[in-house]
């Protein structure tokens, strides 16, 4: 799993620290904790149905937030669990693209374990570097 | 990142307060660079020494923020939150002040809604389970918990306009109900156009819902030795032994989330290039009021309001719903009557006397609760004379408390507790209980819980949470609002 669980999170929330060898990479781990913070066995999500996004921010960081954004959106708006499949980031335009295909299925409450309803990606500690050839994102959400 | 002003640390803040009252203590305005007034903290000083050093950082800097008038304030439940800590209010100047996502909450008009019934104990102990789980499956709790109200886009803007008033006319609830939710259910000014298409789309669905989180609907009973003021109970309807109560706690749910993450994202990089604006943490992402980004937020967060107010309206007509079925009686005649509906997470424009004169305030409360002295003109005509009812959830586990509003609480602009506040973070929690085996405690004293998620249900332990008799103690103390009856819960549904 790369990505692991701030043990220092604030109170009434959580966060986590993704990692990955591309920033696509980290991305895609982000998104993955997300969804490991909404249901306990992310594993048990099949990937029956595909949704597509394209988010854009002039900052890297809030780039991240409006991308983690969409898949809370997807989690309410059509009660799917989704997980990355791809990611494609468009750095050297402005405002920053990223381009997501996710997959997943409906919240289906006999199989999936869930946990806590992520209500907001905050900007708390949020950070987007790269360290020692590694791309890592902290990030805390609101629960 | 706007990061100019240089930080003290909050181990460093919190030697500096000074105690100044009763329950009452202040960090004075030199104790940090750019603090505009000083930063109040109401607690015993057993309650200030468990507030995390992070409620220090943030009351302080929140009293650093344009427009800000008296004081920065930090109600006994005070925790850390994001820019504002949870807890925290700031009244500001609306001509030269700043409207602060981050004072609100992504939650907006998160809040608690009690109600009655002229049932006691005796007669609903063996329907306990048979209630509980109706409840469960009525109103949906839970990640992406979606209601069983279905409304179109058309609908959805109507009722961000008109919140729970949309629900009463659309047969969800009485006209009554109404008088006693804060602005009457629906504060004017709300504009849908000012909120994206992602946040209605997020919220069009959960009308209805309870979300997850500390979020929550309890059964609970008073205990005759828990009404510490009969003549205000009684004008609320808590009149007999052992009577049996509905409590909720929910929000406006991905509507409201959203709308506050949209309007961060906005002010974040503006707030320095564009107004001029230099503070210490980006979770205070702030507008000045009066311009059109902050009259566009204004506007969008009375959305959230209303949304929430209709989502605690159609829930309390679930509750009504369940309660006919299983006793085979219709809601009135068991006596379902609305006692109040609190926001917890809002900015509204209030009237309030400073140095002998009235002035109109931005007053942003986050995890804190309006509570208005008797005689003020906003409180319903029922309780005019004892004040406005004042609802403060405890944890599952430990009891809640119904409260009145107080002259004395002029100094706080009308602010008080609204929880009893986490003490323990959720990952530790985690750690420390088990879902199933708490489930079994609670059941043992007599406490039958629903809920969707054993890791939720741990996080949620009381073991995690201040001692809520100490909150309400606080309040008390620092004349903030005085306690009418303590509550017992007996049946617990949590997201």
């Amino acid at each position: 799993m790369p990505f692991r669980w701030l043990e220092d999170a604030p109170l009434s929330d959580a966060g986590f620290e993704a990692w990955g060898p591309t920033l696509e990479e980290c991305f895609r781990s982000a998104g993955d904790a997300l969804l490991a913070l909404m249901v306990a066995n992310p594993e048990a999500v099949q990937p029956r149905e595909e949704r597509s996004f394209t988010v854009e921010h002039s900052e890297l960081e809030l780039l991240l937030v409006r991308f983690l954004e969409e898949i809370l959106y997807y989690k309410d708006a059509e009660q799917l669990l989704l997980r990355v499949k791809q990611c494609s980031l468009s750095l050297d335009v402005h405002p920053l693209r990223a381009t997501a295909q996710l997959c997943g299925e409906k919240i289906d409450r006999h199989r999936h374990w869930l946990s806590a309803d992520v209500k907001a990606v905050t900007l708390h500690r949020l950070s987007v570097r790269k360290e020692e050839e590694q791309w890592r994102a902290t990030v805390v959400v609101d629960i | 990142m706007a990061m100019a002003v240089p930080a003290v640390k909050g181990s460093e803040l919190r030697k500096k307060c000074v105690q100044v009252g009763p329950a009452t203590w202040e960090i004075p305005p030199d104790a940090k660079p750019g603090m505009r007034v000083p930063a109040r903290i109401y607690a015993t000083p057993e309650l200030l020494a468990q507030m995390d050093d992070g409620v220090f950082e943030q009351v302080t800097n929140v009293a650093m923020l344009p427009g800000i008038v008296e004081r920065a304030f930090c109600m006994p439940d005070g925790h850390w939150g994001y820019g504002f800590p949870i807890g925290g209010m700031a009244a500001m100047d609306p001509d030269h002040g700043v409207i602060s996502p981050g004072g609100i909450g992504f939650d907006i008009n998160c809040g608690m809604r009690l109600v009655r019934t002229n049932l006691v104990y005796d007669e609903i102990r063996e329907h306990i389970r048979t209630l509980v789980d109706a409840l469960y499956r009525k109103v949906p709790a839970g990640v992406g918990a979606h209601g069983l109200l279905k409304l179109t886009d058309e609908e959805f803007a109507e009722v961000a306009v008109q919140g729970a008033r949309w629900c009463v006319a659309h047969g969800y609830g009485w006209p009554e109900d109404l008088e006693r939710t804060e602005e009457g259910g629906a504060i004017p000014g709300a504009d849908p156009s000012k909120v994206s298409r992602r946040a209605l789309e997020r919220g069009r669905t959960q009308v209805g819902t309870l979300g997850s989180g500390n979020h929550y609907l309890e059964i609970q009973i008073v205990k005759p030795e828990h009404v510490f003021d009969p003549a205000a109970a009684e004008v609320m309807g808590i009149n007999r032994p052992y009577q049996v109560v509905i409590m909720f706690h929910c929000g406006s749910r991905g509507f409201g989330h959203q709308i506050a993450s949209d309007y961060v994202q906005q002010f974040a990089p503006l707030m320095e290039k564009k107004w001029g604006i230099v503070l210490p943490d980006r979770d205070l992402a702030c507008a000045p009021f009066r311009s059109p980004e902050g009259q566009a937020y204004f506007a969008a967060m009375k959305c959230g309001i209303n949304m929430s107010f209709a989502n605690r309206q159609v829930i309390l007509h679930r509750v009504r719903e369940v309660f006919s079925e299983v006793f085979h009686r219709d809601a009135r005649e068991l006596g379902l009557e609305m006692v109040y509906d609190v926001c917890h997470n809002t900015a509204k424009l209030e009237e309030h006397e400073i140095a002998g004169q009235r002035r109109k305030l931005l007053v942003h409360r986050k995890g804190a609760t309006r509570a208005f002295a008797p005689g003020m003109p906003d409180v319903p005509a029922a309780y005019r004379e004892i004040g406005q009812p004042v609802i403060i959830g405890g944890s599952m586990e430990t009891g809640s408390y119904l409260l009145r509003g107080v002259p004395t609480g002029k100094e706080s602009f009308f602010t008080t507790a609204h929880g009893s506040g986490r003490t323990m973070s959720r990952h530790a929690a985690k750690k420390q209980f088990r879902g199933k085996e708490l489930e079994q405690q609670l059941a043992a004293r007599g406490i039958y819980v629903r809920s969707v998620s054993y890791g939720g249900l741990a996080e949620e332990a009381g073991a995690a949470y201040k001692n809520i008799d100490a909150v309400v103690a606080a309040t008390t103390e620092a004349g903030l609002s005085l306690p009418v009856v303590r509550f017992t819960p007996v049946g617990n549904v949590k997201g």
